[in-house]
């Protein structure tokens, strides 16, 4: 499967809930899939995007689900250990691993190589981590979300891409709507 | 007057609850007050860009955030700064050490040190620069003002306003 096939897939379980999606080809296809504003799209700060929603997930008790990619944890790896170090049950890091920079056209990442970024989690420290095929990923995630332990996911997938146009919403706009949400 | 205290006393008193950190020789006092207190959640971060991902997602919980960084992380955060902090309009005080400034021991600060004050120009990103002791009694006025514009503000404190490098 590619990542658009798991975010139709997943998007009922992401939808009753606080979303921080990845930069560029992520975003947009759940904003395609299921535009709603519990969605928080990213559309830019590659890497950051494990770093907000564990922050907003420090800050307030609703569940909150992370999308990220390979390649954006490979660029913030500093990430891992923050997480690992002050964990929070109401926090989900979903990472899509499809071994490349899918926006850009997918030039292989490490992690598609020799780099296992379950095994780098579980060095950083996180202790509830588990490495999931494309195809078996819904209940996994429906659990993660459910439980009160911090979890971390990593999605093992197909690289590719569909064609989609890009999110034009203005990013005021994204954050005032996600900030409702978050308050109701 | 002990100007940890004062800068720690302020973020609480503007009910600044989560500041992440990446700390210096000139931070240090400061670093340890905000881990002292019950009233704000520390976390420190690897990198300083993830630090202000960290409070780009506090805020959207509602909690206001902060970040305490060397002046060098300028060099590390600017994509950070104009495509999340300032296009989705989020407010971070930055209290920012000064390094290579007057009374710098270390030249290598220097270098980043004269960069400094034109990068956050260039990104229209409001400073104050803290250089006597005294200068910290605008630290309240700048934290009111960072939470009604919804900017990052840069509060650049210098050697000099720490008592000296490692004089503290
Ligand atoms: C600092 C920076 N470098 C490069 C880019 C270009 N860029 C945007 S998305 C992306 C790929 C992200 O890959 P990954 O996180 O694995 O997500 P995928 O698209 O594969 O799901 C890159 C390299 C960028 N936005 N910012
Ligand atoms: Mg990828």
């Amino acid at each position: 499967m590619i990542r658009s096939e798991i975010l139709k897939e997943i998007a009922p379980i992401l939808n009753p809930h606080l979303v921080v999606c990845n930069i560029g080809l992520p975003s947009q296809e759940l904003h395609m899939i299921d535009d709603n504003e519990r969605n928080f799209y990213m559309l830019g700060t590659m890497g950051l995007s494990s770093s907000i929603g564990f922050g907003l997930a420090l800050a307030q008790d609703k569940p909150v689900i992370s999308i990220d990619g390979d390649g954006s944890v490979l660029t913030n790896l500093g990430t891992l250990p923050t997480i690992a170090n002050n964990a929070t049950g109401n926090y989900t890091l979903l990472i899509i691993d499809n071994g490349s920079y899918g926006s850009t056209g997918d030039q292989p990442t490490y992690a598609g190589m020799k780099t296992n970024l379950t095994n780098v989690a579980r060095a950083c420290g996180c202790e509830n981590v588990i490495e999931v095929q494309d195809k078996d990923l819904g209940p996994v995630l429906q659990e993660a979300v459910d439980s009160d332990q911090m979890t971390i996911i990593v999605c093992k997938c197909d690289s590719g891409n569909i064609k989609l146009p890009v999110i034009t919403m203005d990013p005021v706009v994204i954050r005032h709507r996600f900030m409702e949400a978050v308050k109701g | 007057m002990n100007i940890d205290k004062k800068i720690v006393d302020d973020l609480v008193a503007n009910d600044v609850s989560f500041v992440t950190t990446v700390p210096c020789k000139q931070l240090a006092g400061v670093i340890e007050e905000v881990e002292a207190r019950e009233d704000i959640f520390h976390i420190p971060s690897n990198k300083e860009d993830e630090g202000m991902g960290l409070c780009a997602g506090a805020f959207m919980g509602g909690k206001r955030p902060a970040i305490i960084m060397q002046n060098t992380a300028i060099g590390v955060t600017i994509n950070t700064l104009a495509t999340l902090t300032q296009f989705y309009r989020l407010p971070l005080p930055m209290i920012i050490s000064y390094r290579g400034e007057l009374r710098e021991p270390v030249a290598c600060q220097v270098e980043m040190a004269v960069h400094t004050k034109a990068l956050l120009a260039q990104l229209n990103i409001p400073t104050y620069h803290f250089h006597w002791k005294d200068d910290v009694k605008e630290f309240d006025n700048i934290l009111k003002y960072t939470f009604m514009c919804n900017k990052p503000v840069a509060i650049l404190t210098d050697a000099n306003f720490w008592g000296g490098y490692g004089d503290q």
